[in-house]
């Protein structure tokens, strides 16, 4: 059970990173509205507003690929994959983490700690405008979201290995799914048969595995 | 610098590794990095320094200054605010109520919620299996076909994706360079056409042969008026706008009224116990009413006073600066992205107006400012007609198109004739209807219709808009009691799920489609399709038919994000329009998704449905869906001015 110790313990600091980056994206709302108010109603644009709006996007997104990845949500071709004993799906996983994963990920976090440096070496500012802001600390985050998402990689591995052992997978923390809303909009639909309704908000999760695994969802 | 080959076999292989289900990001990360790293191999320099590192880094840190992509979290925050903040069961309520003289009334309200929801949230999982909850039982239940009921959810449920603002046609600007506005601007016609297509299917299928939708019993028809509503009609006459003017013009009558009706429920001994229950007319009840029945006309007339001010008033001197310096302006009047002169250089086209204009339904009884903004389907093919006579005419030197006054003066005949007709049989339910309109659709609609607006119309950046919308997705849910913590924290992390999903993808397809280029994998399919002494057409359908099948197994990401870009280069040789080619991917994918036995949204639905409902009957309901979306593919290829007229008039060439 130890490993599954391990796993959690990754997949919570994966999570957690992810969790408070991902609420950059409402600072990114109210500044670009901030920005918008200023330009359109007292005609000021602001210096820093667009750099800074690309800055907290690309924080977001690159710092959230770990989380995303721990609760296995990058976008993957499910068609035959979904329909696939978790043995084989284990099995598959862990050749192409070690075949394409393992070399990506390194080389990106070699990389842009090279790149990074060359930045922070000179304190490199923006340009777009007079006086930017400074980029090596933005730069700085490309080796920093790669080292979390190859962290979080080598859980996957010991995940994929620990599957090939067990022959299931080992649980993910929960988090919310795209799917959840369904029972947020159910639970105060008024107008909706009670019987369905019930049915399905007990069954979300399992329509959406059932929808992934077409093949056996056809069978039916 | 090396063969093509490995270019090929990068291609090939990319094909396998996605069929194996592997997070495809890391697939173009991990095969970009390789086959880099092959192709900059230099034996007298060390393996770390070798120039695929340096590419990498770049790529990734151009993904994340993208300003193209940077609005895809904003419109993804503002859909998953928007799916916790707006009720799809009141809507569909109201929707269905105000339909219910149309025939198949439950399947056009589905078409119409489903198109609706999906514009404004853009997820489809989601709507799929909601709707299939709160649409299909009741279709089920009126005796309605399954294949109809069926097939127009997963339909309907798949727009979304398409109509702006799409993150779809986003994640295609950013690989193609595209601008943003001119996509949304290309998409609004043929995404309208589709959903119109859509309803002429149900309502011909139903009208000859009535057994796939039967008529709702009356007792569903009937609606239940509140006792207000019924008061205010009772004391002060039937028409109920007539009577909420009387009422808010005497107050002390409308106590009597309250007071009366106290006195009737009190003579039935009915109540009495509990007077609580007893919801009698008040004066606020009185003045409510009064919006609520002046809705219609209100958002006529604003509708038709912003067309008026924009062509008129607002494009007045750009448009003679246009006349008099012709062609060479400095800078395009609709480089829309430019934030300073050329938010005043736009024109609104007067038939936009008309996409809001109700003016034709005259003989349909909805309150026709709220359907008309939740329905714009119907009154699109009008808008088309309009607009491209006064497009037509634009390039003439007054600055108002010499058609703008007639078309104008039209619609406000059709919508003041359509107004009286609607207000001389206004009825309580009437009034019900549209109070219950007002309250579930007209906020999402009005939201929507703005972010969009001021897009297309240039007046802010597609960054802006969605920005703003977001926030007003915010306010939304916070003014209809929907904002809480929990639903805030659920939509923020799915923003960062989705976005993160995207932007990873599209930071290792950069690098991937560079090292594919370097390989000469690029030129070699260039060099190959070009062999084939393809005419244009022939190279609209071998492209359009490969994407079709890889729609099948693979999500519209990957298609975009990795497909796409090979055959872009080619449209320039084969004269393509590369804003046509891109509305046609997009519309494509909508019958590749809609394809049985793959289609994801049918076993999304068979999740919810009855177990009566077998998956070949889904299938079966699906499949005419797909043809109508081909023929909208056929379509767009015959009159490809449908796909570029709006483009072109908002934005010039």
């Amino acid at each position: 059970m130890n490993t599954q110790k391990l796993l959690n313990a990754v997949d919570g600091f994966s999570t957690t990173v992810g969790r408070t980056c991902a609420w950059l994206i409402v600072a990114l709302m109210l500044l670009v509205c901030g920005d918008v108010v200023l330009r359109y109603v007292f005609n000021r644009p602001s210096q820093w507003g667009f750099e800074l709006s690309t800055m907290l996007y690309g924080a977001l997104f690159m710092m959230c690929g770990a989380y995303t990845l721990a609760q296995d949500g990058h976008v993957r071709g499910d068609f035959l994959y979904g329909s696939m004993k978790p043995r084989t799906q284990a099995g598959l996983d862990l050749t192409l983490y070690l075949l394409f994963f393992l070399p990506g990920i390194s080389a990106l976090v070699y990389a842009g700690w090279d790149f990074a440096g060359n930045s922070w070496a000179i304190k490199e500012h923006s340009s777009i405008t007079a006086d930017g802001p400074p980029l090596y600390p933005f730069k700085m985050l490309i080796p920093i979201a790669g080292a979390l998402v190859l962290l979080q990689g080598l859980a996957e591995i010991v995940r994929c290995i620990e599957c090939l052992k067990t022959g299931h997978w080992p649980p993910r923390i929960s988090d919310v799914e795209e799917i959840d809303v369904v029972k947020t909009q159910l639970e105060q639909a008024t107008h909706v048969d009670e019987g369905a309704r019930a049915q399905a908000i007990a069954g979300v999760t399992q329509i959406e595995e059932g929808a992934h695994q077409r093949a056996a969802g056809g069978q039916k | 610098m090396s063969s093509g080959f490995l270019g090929l076999s990068m291609l090939g292989l990319i094909v396998i590794a996605i069929m194996m289900g592997f997070p495809t990001a890391f697939t173009l990360m991990g095969l970009g990095m390789i086959f880099g790293f092959v192709a900059y191999f230099d034996p007298s320099q060390s393996a770390i320094a070798n120039r695929v590192f340096d590419l990498m880094v770049q790529r990734t840190y151009g993904g994340m200054t993208n300003d193209t992509l940077l609005s895809i979290p904003l419109f993804v925050l503002m859909g998953y605010v928007i799916e916790r903040a707006a009720l799809v069961d009141k809507m569909f309520h109201a929707v269905q109520l105000s339909f219910r003289r149309l025939p198949a009334s439950l399947a056009v309200a589905t078409l119409i919620v489903c198109t609706f929801w999906g514009i404004a949230s853009g997820i489809v999982g989601a709507v799929v299996v909601l709707m299939g909850v709160i649409a299909l039982r009741p279709m089920l239940a009126a005796g309605y076909d399954t294949r109809l009921a069926a097939g127009v959810i997963t339909a309907g449920g798949t727009l979304g994706i398409l109509i702006p603002p799409s993150v779809m046609l986003i994640v295609y600007a950013a690989v193609a360079g595209q601008s943003v506005v001119k996509l949304y601007a290309a998409a609004m016609v043929p995404g309208f056409l589709l959903a119109f297509l859509y309803f002429i299917y149900i309502i011909g299928w139903a009208m000859i042969d009535p057994k796939v939708a039967p008529r709702l019993p009356a007792d569903q028809l009937r609606i239940d008026v509140p006792k207000a509503t019924q008061q205010l009609t009772g004391y002060f006459g039937t028409n109920a706008l007539l009577a909420s003017i009387k009422a808010v013009f005497s107050p002390a009558k409308v106590k009597l009224a309250a007071q009366l009706a106290v006195a009737q429920s009190a003579s039935a001994a009915a109540l009495k116990s509990e007077p609580g229950l007893l919801a009698s007319l008040t004066y606020r009840q009185a003045w409510r009413s009064l919006g609520a029945a002046l809705m219609p006309l209100l958002l006529t007339a604003a509708t038709l006073g912003a067309s008026w001010w924009y062509v008129v008033v607002h494009s007045a001197p750009v448009a003679v600066e246009q006349a008099v310096v012709g062609g060479s302006l400095q800078e395009p009047p609709g480089a829309a992205t430019d934030s300073g002169g050329a938010s005043s250089g736009v024109q609104e086209p007067p038939g936009s107006a008309a996409a809001k204009e109700p003016a034709p339904r005259g003989g349909v009884q909805d309150p026709p400012g709220a359907a008309g903004t939740a329905n714009p389907v119907e009154s699109g093919a009008i808008a088309t007609t309009a607009v491209a006579a006064a497009a037509a005419v634009g390039a003439s030197t007054s600055h108002v198109p010499t058609a703008f006054y007639p078309i104008f003066w039209s619609l406000f005949v059709l919508g003041a004739v359509a107004l009286v007709l609607y207000y001389r049989s206004f009825r309580g339910e009437n009034l019900t209807v549209a109070a219950l309109l007002i309250e579930s659709v007209m906020p999402l609609a009005i939201l929507t219709a703005m972010v969009l607006i001021v897009i297309l119309f240039g007046i802010t950046t597609a960054t802006e808009s969605a920005a703003v919308g977001a926030f007003g997705a915010f306010l939304l849910a916070w003014r209809s009691g929907q904002l809480t913590m929990e639903k805030t924290r659920e939509a923020v992390y799915l923003t960062a799920k989705t976005t993160a999903m995207v932007c990873w993808l599209f930071v290792g397809s950069a690098l991937f489609s560079a090292v594919f280029a370097l390989h000469g994998g690029q030129e070699l399919i260039e060099k190959w399709i070009m062999g084939m002494n393809l005419t244009p057409i022939q190279f609209l359908l071998l492209s359009q038919a490969l994407i079709f099948i890889l729609g099948w197994p693979l999500e519209w990401t990957e298609i975009i994000v990795i497909f796409v870009p090979i055959f872009l280069p080619l449209l320039t040789h084969f004269q393509v329009d590369p804003l046509l080619f891109a509305t046609m991917v997009a519309v494509n994918l909508q019958a590749a998704f809609l394809s049985p036995p793959v289609a994801m949204s049918a076993f999304y639905l068979k999740g919810v449905a009855p177990a009566h409902v077998t998956l070949n009957q889904i299938f079966a309901g699906m499949m005419p869906y797909m043809f109508i979306v081909i023929l909208c593919l056929v379509l767009m290829y015959l009159f490809p001015g449908m796909t570029l007229w709006l483009p072109e008039f908002l934005y010039g060439r």
